[in-house]
């Protein structure tokens, strides 16, 4: 397949050739795509560490299970399989009356006031981690079915605040990545509108002289893909390294919180959304943008 | 090879700018299309190449039926048809040599083709010595035959041509006409759109003369008698 392999450089050769002779275009278009991409991505990781952050606040809301005090110690502790079968808890720490005694003197200064306390005061109990707060009262109420659970103590204002954050923290991403990609889908359809109307002529002639519509969209597509890799690739760097700042100013101004770690599971999908929304955009820009040339 | 037959067209803003068009171009042959500004040549010639469609009547160009015509099959069309146009239409950024590659290599040519044709033309129109020029580096005149050697690249049955002298001085013009009849005497059928009377009055060609919308008269060297009447 001679001619077919003549084309395909032909392709390579007008779309690379192009991003060099329409140089402002290109670096406009290549702009943008960045951009858009270190803004969204701003988006997403401020998201995954509220997420993260409100994950650890979650595994510190516990439920307290009290045990009947008639039950003994072992008796007690055997309870733990029942409570770890109900949906929802993901583990439960058996805390002994005197565990209970020991950090309810630990918590006030003058221990002496508490000498006369017995350990037999107190009830043996679970602390209880469940896995979704939403869920909580459903919980409780499984926990007072155990016939050796006398009452069940769960922090449900804390749970609901937490509810209603990620609520919150949700919908405001998912409005402001909305808003973000309606204002740059704007921007970027009128830059390339803008590319393609300086290159109206070259279209008018590729027209007059009987090339087929796929011949003239080739050149554009492999220009479009090239210009978002570079976008891509442009905005991952300076994502990474505006992350690393980030995350070294967080630690220095605020030591009780950091940011996440730059891990493999965050960074690949990372890579390939912006890799993936930089092809579509150049692509799918350049090609929406032609049609207007294409239908004489 | 060109055939119109009862043609009208009426543009969607309401102007009426072809009035019942009849004629007929046959293979080989060369001739002038002249009328005053605004008498419908243009739209003749946009008729014949498939970018406009005529609200009444049958064009048909290279035994194609432009009613008919389905639009994937309108690119093979176009490529038996050369144009030429007042503005040149050169690509800037392209040097001489490249812009009339650009007509082969978007039909989808090969290399070796394309080495073999492009000095051809090039030499055909007396600009082999300028290949490696841009188009801003080239007078009017040989801007003009830059896309004259376009126009032929492909080999192309039918050459038409609107307005080709009309940014050139009277020698550039002759020249331009010049080199358009000698390629019609090579065998390609060229139609000239002008409304430049002292240039048509220098041939005895045939010439179709057009006014508002209609053919006023058809025949060899009648312009002048047209004109004078
Ligand atoms: N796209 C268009 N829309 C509306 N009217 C047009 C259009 N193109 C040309 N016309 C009108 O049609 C008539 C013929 O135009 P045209 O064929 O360009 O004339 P010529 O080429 O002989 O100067 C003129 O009155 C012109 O204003
Ligand atoms: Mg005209």
């Amino acid at each position: 397949m001679k001619v077919n392999r003549n084309r395909t450089f032909y392709y390579l050769k007008e779309g690379i050739s192009s991003i060099f002779a329409h140089s402002l275009m290109s670096f406009a278009s290549i702009c943008i795509i960045v951009a858009f991409l270190v803004i969204m991505g701003t988006f997403i990781l401020l998201a995954v560490n509220i997420n993260s952050l409100i994950g650890d606040l979650e595994s510190e809301n516990i439920v307290l299970a009290y045990v009947h005090e008639n039950l003994s110690e072992n008796d007690a502790r055997a309870l733990e399989p029942v409570i770890l079968a109900i949906p929802n808890v993901t583990s439960a720490v058996f805390i002994s009356r005197e565990e209970a005694l020991q950090s309810f003197i630990g918590r006030y200064d003058d221990t002496d006031r508490y000498d006369d306390v017995d350990a037999t005061w107190f009830r043996h109990r679970f602390a209880v981690y469940v896995s979704d707060v939403a869920q909580i009262a459903e919980t409780q109420n499984s926990l007072r079915y155990i016939r050796e659970i006398a009452t069940v103590n769960a922090n449900l204002a804390i749970a609901n605040g937490l509810v209603t954050f990620r609520t919150v923290v949700s919908w405001v991403s998912v409005i402001m990545v909305a808003v973000l990609l309606a204002i740059s889908l704007f921007i970027m359809q009128n830059t390339i509108k803008l590319a393609t109307f300086e290159r109206r002529e070259e279209i008018s002639i590729m027209k007059m002289v009987g090339a087929t519509n796929s011949f003239i969209r080739w050149p554009f597509i492999v220009e479009g893909f090239i210009l978002g890799l570079i976008g891509a690739l442009i905005a991952y760097g300076a994502t990474w390294s505006l992350y690393g700042l980030a995350s070294r100013s967080v630690i220095e101004f605020a030591g009780f919180f950091q940011l996440m770690p730059l891990s493999s599971n965050v960074s690949v999908p990372i890579f390939l959304l912006y890799t993936g929304i930089g092809f579509g955009v150049g692509v799918g820009g350049s090609g929406i943008a032609l049609n207007r040339y294409l239908k004489v | 090879m060109i055939r119109m037959n009862e043609v009208f067209k009426e543009y969607a803003n309401g102007t009426k700018a072809l009035k019942g068009v009849t004629f007929e171009l046959n293979a080989g042959e060369f001739a002038f299309l002249v009328g005053p500004s605004g008498s419908g040549k243009s739209t003749i010639i946009k008729l014949l190449v498939g970018e406009i469609a005529p609200s009444d009547g049958e064009v048909v160009v290279n035994g194609q039926d432009m009613d008919n015509i389905k639009m994937r099959k309108m690119p093979y069309l176009r490529r038996t048809i050369g144009c030429i146009f007042q503005d040149f239409r050169l690509i800037e950024y392209k040097s001489v040599y490249e812009n009339v590659a650009f007509a082969m290599r978007v039909i989808g040519a090969s290399n070796k083709d394309i080495r073999q044709r492009v000095p051809y033309v090039l030499e055909l129109v007396g600009l082999e010595y300028k290949a490696k020029a841009r188009p801003d580096e080239l007078s009017g005149g040989e801007q003009q035959r830059v896309a004259v050697a376009r126009a032929l690249v492909n080999n192309p049955k039918l050459i038409i041509a609107d307005e080709p002298t009309g940014n050139l001085d009277p020698a550039r013009s002759l020249e331009i006409l010049l080199l358009l009849k000698k390629i019609n005497e090579l065998g390609t059928t060229v139609l000239v759109v002008t409304h430049e009377k002292p240039l048509v009055d220098q041939f005895s060609q045939r010439v179709i003369a057009i006014d508002g919308g209609r053919i006023v008269s058809d025949a060899l060297d009648r312009y002048y008698n047209y004109e004078s009447q």
